[in-house]
C-alpha cells in the first residue's frame, strides 16, 4: 500500500479540496496546525488523557460467546465503541478536533449531524473545553431524533434546523459549510466523518485510528493472533476507517458494510460504493449517489447515521484497490441482527452498528470455528429505541 | 476561426457583469432576460447552471436553482440556450457558472464541443480552486474558453499566484460568505481590491452582495467590473409568474430592465 493521502490530499484519484476559494486558506491553516499538533507530545498527551479520563478508553473487546455458539462458526469479538462517553465512537474525533481548535485559538465550533451522535459529541466537547457550539441538523432528522436534539441543547449547544433539500445529513453539511464560509476566521468546523475537503478525511482518520490500534493490541493479547476478518459499517465511514487503518498492512480480510435500505435494486438505499459513481460531494472526489447530470440524489436508510449520499474518499480508494470489500445490508437484516445481539448478549447496538453485525453474523456462520471475526460496534442503540419500537411494534414495514 | 472572449467584450471602462440562472423561471425567459441585460448595458453574462448542492450560494440562488431543476434544466441544455441567445442577437461574452460535478459528469470533451458550438466564452467553477484546476485551465486555454478565477478576502498569499494564472477577468469575492444580498459592504473590500489590482494584468471585477446603486458607486472607482447576481435573481423571482406568461412578459422584461438600470446607474451603460 502506498501512503495516502498525498500532499494534495489525494487517496489515489479520490479526495482533494473542491471548495470555494474563501476556504482554501482556512484549510491550509488546519493542515499545518494538525501536522504540528500530531508531532507535539503535549498535544498527544492531552488527547489521550481525555480519551482515557473523560471518554473511558480503552473500550472493551467483548467475546460474543452466545452468538458464536448459536451460529457455530468463527469466534465473534466486538470492539465496544458503544461504551464510550456519549455512546459512540464519534467522541474520539470530537475530542481531537476540539483540542486542535483550542490550540488554534478558536473558541467557536460548528458541526453537522444526522442521527445526532456527532452533534452530541461536539456539544459535549464544547461544554468540556468552554467553547460556543452550533450544530446544523436537517429538520427531518430533528423530528427523528428528538432525544439527541434535547441532549445537545442541554449541553448548551444551539441546534440550527436546516430546511433545504431532503432536510437530512447532506443538507445539514451543505449549510454548515456555507456558514463556515461566512465565519471561517473565528470558527472551527468539526466534521463528523472521514469526508469533506483535505485535510478532514485524514484528520478524522488519525483521530479514529485509536479504535483499530486498541483492538489490534487487545486481540493479539486475547487470541495470540490477528482476526481472520474485520467488519464495520460505512456511512461516511469514520468508525470503519478507524478500525481498518491499523490493519491495512496485515493479511486480514476486511469488509465495510453499507446501508442497502429497502434493497440495492430499489431507489431506497444508501449503498454508495456498491451503486454510486465518481463525483464530487462536500469538497471531495469520491463515490456518490447522483443522476446522469451530476445532481446529487437523496439516499435512504432506516439509520439516520448511514443515509449519506457520499463516502469517505479513502474508502473509495480502498474499494478500487480491492484492499477492503464493500457489501451491503438491508434495513430488515440490520433489525434482525439488532434483536439477535440484544437477546443473546444483552447489548442493544445502534442501528448503524447492526448493519455491521448482520454482515458479520452471515460471514461468521460460513467460517470455521478456529477462525475469528472482529466487529466494530460503533455505538449503542439508546438513541434508536424509538425508531426500533415503531418498526417492531407499530407494524411499520422495515 | 470563431469569435473569442476579447472579440466579444465591449470596449467600456467598467464591465457590468450580471448573473442569472439558466431555466429560472423558464428556459425561454432566460433567453429574453439575457437579451434584456445586453440592452441594459451588460458587458458579460454569467449564466448559472442549477445545482443540487451549491456550496457557494446563498438562499436566493439556491431557490432559483431548485426552480430551474424543476424545469429539467441541465448543463447541456443551458449551453444550448446560449446558442439560441446568439441566434437571437446576443453579442457579448457568456461565462458559464457551474459547480464542478456537472462538468465532470458531462465530460470535458463534450463540454468543450458544446462551448464552441454555442458561442460560450468563459467558464467559472466556484468549487474548483487553483490547486485543483490546473488541467482544466490548460484545456480552456487551448479551446479558447477563458477560465475565470476567484480571489477571496482570505486568499492573502494566494492572490499573486491566482492572479498570474487568471484569464478573462479576475473575480474578487467582496466579503466572506456565500452569494446574496448584503445591506452594507465592508470597507475592507477597497484595500483588498487595490491589492488584487497590483497583481492582475486583466480586468478585476468584484461580486457577492452588490445589490444597489450605492454599492456600485462605492466600488466603481476601485475595480474594472461589477458582478450583480442575487439582486437580479430576486427580482426575477418576484416577476416569476408574469415573466412566464407570454401576455405579460414584455412588460415584466421592461420592469426588469429598469430595475437593472437603476442599480448600475452610477456607471455609464455601454452601447453594444
Amino acid at each position: 500500500m502506498i501512503k495516502v493521502p498525498d500532499i494534495n490530499g489525494r487517496f489515489g484519484e479520490f479526495g482533494g479540496k473542491f471548495v470555494p476559494e474563501t476556504l482554501m486558506q482556512p484549510l491550509e491553516e488546519i493542515e499545518l496546525a494538525l501536522k504540528e499538533a500530531l508531532e507535539d507530545p503535549d498535544f498527544r498527551n492531552e488527547y489521550f488523557d481525555n480519551l482515557r479520563e473523560y471518554s473511558g478508553r480503552p473500550t472493551a473487546l467483548t467475546y460474543a460467546k452466545n452468538v458464536t455458539q448459536r451460529l457455530g462458526g468463527a469466534k465473534i469479538y466486538l470492539k465496544r465503541e458503544d461504551l464510550n462517553h456519549t455512546g459512540a465512537h464519534k467522541i474520539n474525533n470530537a475530542i481531537g478536533q476540539a483540542l486542535l481548535a483550542k490550540r488554534m485559538g478558536k473558541k467557536k465550533i460548528i458541526a453537522e449531524t444526522g442521527a445526532g451522535q456527532h452533534g452530541v459529541a461536539s456539544a459535549t466537547v464544547a461544554a468540556r473545553f468552554g467553547m460556543e457550539c452550533k450544530v446544523f441538523m436537517g429538520e427531518e432528522d430533528i423530528a427523528r431524533q428528538k432525544l439527541n436534539v434535547f441532549r445537545m441543547q442541554l449541553l448548551g449547544a444551539e441546534v440550527i434546523p436546516v430546511s433545504s433539500g431532503n432536510k437530512t445529513l447532506k443538507d445539514a453539511t451543505n449549510e454548515a459549510i456555507r456558514y463556515w464560509v461566512s465565519n471561517c476566521t473565528d470558527h472551527f468546523y468539526i466534521i463528523g466523518s472521514v469526508v469533506g475537503p483535505h485535510p478532514y478525511p485524514k484528520m478524522v482518520r488519525d483521530f479514529q485510528r485509536v479504535i483499530g490500534d486498541e483492538a489490534r493490541e487487545q486481540f493479539l493479547e486475547r487470541e495470540g493472533k490477528l482476526p481472520t476478518k474485520i467488519v464495520a459499517c460505512v456511512g461516511g465511514g469514520s468508525n470503519s476507517i478507524g478500525m481498518f487503518y491499523p490493519f491495512l498492512e496485515d493479511s486480514v480480510e476486511m469488509i465495510g458494510v453499507e446501508a442497502a435500505g429497502k434493497g440495492v435494486n430499489t431507489d431506497l438505499h444508501a449503498a454508495t460504493i456498491t451503486k454510486g459513481t465518481k463525483g464530487i460531494i462536500h469538497g471531495s472526489l469520491t463515490y456518490l449517489l447522483q443522476d446522469e447530470y451530476g445532481q446529487i440524489t437523496e439516499p435512504y436508510s432506516i439509520s439516520a447515521g448511514l443515509d449519506y449520499p457520499g463516502v469517505g474518499p479513502e474508502h473509495a480508494y480502498l474499494a478500487d484497490t480491492g484492499r477492503v470489500k464493500y457489501e451491503s445490508v438491508t434495513d430488515a437484516e440490520a433489525l434482525d441482527a439488532l434483536q439477535l445481539l440484544t437477546r443473546e448478549e444483552g447489548i442493544i447496538p445502534a442501528i448503524e452498528s447492526a448493519h455491521a453485525l448482520a454482515k458479520a453474523f452471515e460471514k461468521a456462520a460460513e467460517m470455521k470455528p478456529d477462525e475469528t471475526l472482529l466487529v466494530c460496534l460503533s455505538g449503542r442503540g439508546d438513541k434508536d429505541v424509538h425508531s426500533i419500537m415503531e418498526v417492531l411494534e407499530g407494524g411499520v414495514e422495515a | 476561426m470563431s469569435l473569442t472572449f476579447n472579440d466579444r467584450l465591449p470596449d467600456v471602462d467598467k464591465l457590468f457583469i450580471p448573473f442569472i440562472v439558466a431555466g429560472d423561471p423558464h428556459p425561454d425567459v432566460t433567453i429574453e432576460l439575457a437579451l434584456t441585460l445586453q440592452e441594459a448595458g451588460a458587458a458579460i453574462i454569467e449564466l448559472g447552471i442549477p445545482y443540487s448542492d451549491p456550496l457557494a450560494d446563498g438562499p436566493t440562488i439556491q431557490s432559483a436553482s431548485l426552480r430551474a431543476l424543476k424545469n429539467n434544466m441541465t448543463l447541456e441544455k443551458a449551453m444550448e440556450l446560449v446558442g439560441t441567445m446568439r441566434k437571437k442577437g446576443l453579442k457579448i461574452p457568456v461565462v458559464v457558472f457551474t459547480y464542478y460535478n456537472p462538468v465532470l459528469q458531462l465530460g470535458e470533451n463534450r463540454f468543450f464541443t458544446l462551448a464552441n458550438k454555442n458561442g460560450i466564452d468563459g467558464l467559472l467553477i466556484p468549487d474548483l480552486p487553483y490547486e485543483e484546476s490546473e488541467n482544466l485551465r490548460e484545456r480552456c486555454e487551448s479551446e479558447n474558453v477563458k477560465f475565470i478565477s476567484l480571489v477571496a478576502p482570505t486568499s492573502s498569499k494566494r492572490i499573486e499566484k491566482i492572479a498570474s494564472s487568471a484569464q478573462g477577468f479576475l473575480y474578487c469575492v467582496s466579503s466572506l460568505g456565500v452569494t446574496g444580498v448584503r445591506d452594507s459592504l465592508n470597507e475592507d473590500v477597497l484595500g483588498f481590491l487595490s491589492e488584487v489590482k497590483q497583481y492582475s494584468k486583466i480586468p478585476v471585477a468584484v461580486g457577492f452582495g452588490i445589490s444597489n446603486s450605492s454599492h456600485v458607486k462605492l466600488l466603481q472607482d476601485h475595480c474594472d467590473g461589477i458582478v450583480i447576481g442575487s439582486a437580479l435573481v430576486k427580482k426575477i423571482e418576484e416577476l416569476n409568474g408574469s415573466l412566464v406568461d407570454p401576455s405579460t412578459r414584455e412588460a415584466s422584461l421592461k420592469e426588469f430592465k429598469e430595475y437593472v438600470e437603476s442599480i448600475i446607474s452610477p456607471i455609464k451603460p455601454c452601447e453594444v
